[in-house]
């Protein structure tokens, strides 16, 4: 038996091919699921794609926020569901106030793309319990609002809780409050950051590292365990 | 017809950096004495009958709900009435 994960595709979302292939590189059964469609397949767990979902018109998030499938998958996030979001799968959660805090422009206003390192702050969550606490990887960063705010109380919760998931190491690329790459919700199924673990799971592709790899094993076993 | 417009600015402890580089260019430009720029948004709304208090109620709700992110930004709602 294995599990089914689920990748969403908005207009304008780019990474959903490489998202679908990451599961399926993992071992788990990709499935695609669309934005207008509220049924989510009897998915076990969700994966929000990198891109720029309507254009990124208003913010950048904020109209996917409010289409069908979100409406299942903010419901079903809240009761347990494991849900990713990959740079605007990350905007769209901050959007839906699934996690706390808000995404803005690059303090340089430049479009980034690099490998950044990252160091992965909690093995606890549904989506990095194959790391170690304190592991360095590197993976691709390709964003234009990658700059994560949140209020100085909701930054010291999220520290005192554990729940900064990852952190940028040797440069903060865009000017993160307290260079914050990625966080988790209170109960661990829900994570959400701007880089991109999908392009780092071949080595025949992207910059040859699979530290990216590490995000669906570590769903999978816990689906495959539950 | 009435017009309501939306003002939605980043929330004043938030950096802007459209804003600061809109200001830096001003001296280069011949544009002296301005001493910090923000960038917001500004929605103008054309409503249909009367803009009464449940409309304004209405306005306020969806600027809260959808034309601002209430995480970081800040709104203002004002008639305007249209020629």
């Amino acid at each position: 038996m294995t599990a089914r994960i689920g990748v969403v595709t908005f207009p304008g979302t780019l990474d959903d091919k490489d998202s679908l292939r990451a599961v399926r590189t993992a071992g788990a059964e990709p499935v695609s699921l669309w934005h207008r469609d509220k049924d989510l397949k009897q998915v076990d767990a969700v994966v929000l794609a990198g891109g720029f979902s309507y254009g990124d018109y208003l913010r950048a998030g904020a109209i996917a926020r409010f289409s069908p499938v979100m409406e299942t998958i903010i419901e079903q996030a809240k009761a347990g569901l494991p849900v990713l979001g990959i740079c605007n799968g990350f905007q769209i959660l901050t959007e839906a106030h699934l996690l706390p805090g808000g995404m803005l422009q690059n303090n340089h206003l430049h479009f980034i793309c690099r490998e950044q390192k990252l160091r992965v702050e909690t093995s606890g969550t549904a989506w990095t319990a194959d790391y170690t606490a304190g592991q360095e990887i590197r993976i691709p960063l390709k964003n234009m609002d990658g700059r994560y705010v949140a209020e100085e109380r909701v930054l010291d919760e999220l520290e005192a809780e554990g729940r900064v998931a990852f952190r940028y190491l040797d440069v903060n690329p865009n000017g993160s409050l307290r260079d914050i790459a990625g966080i988790t919700n209170a109960a661990g199924n829900v994570v959400g950051l701007m880089p991109h673990p999908e392009h780092a799971v071949e080595p025949l592709v992207g910059t040859g590292r699979t530290d990216g790899l590490g995000f669906f094993t570590s769903i999978l076993k816990k689906l495959v365990n539950a | 017809m009435a017009r309501v417009v939306v003002d939605v600015m980043l929330k004043p402890e938030i950096l802007d950096p459209q804003g600061q580089a809109v200001q830096r260019a001003l001296p280069r430009l011949g544009f002296e004495g301005i001493a910090d720029v923000r960038q917001g948004k500004r929605f103008e709304l054309e409503v249909d009958g009367p803009v009464d208090d449940a409309a304004l109620a209405r306005i306020n709700e969806m600027a809260e709900t959808f034309l601002a992110n209430t995480v970081i930004e800040d709104f203002t709602v004002k008639v305007e009435e249209s020629k």
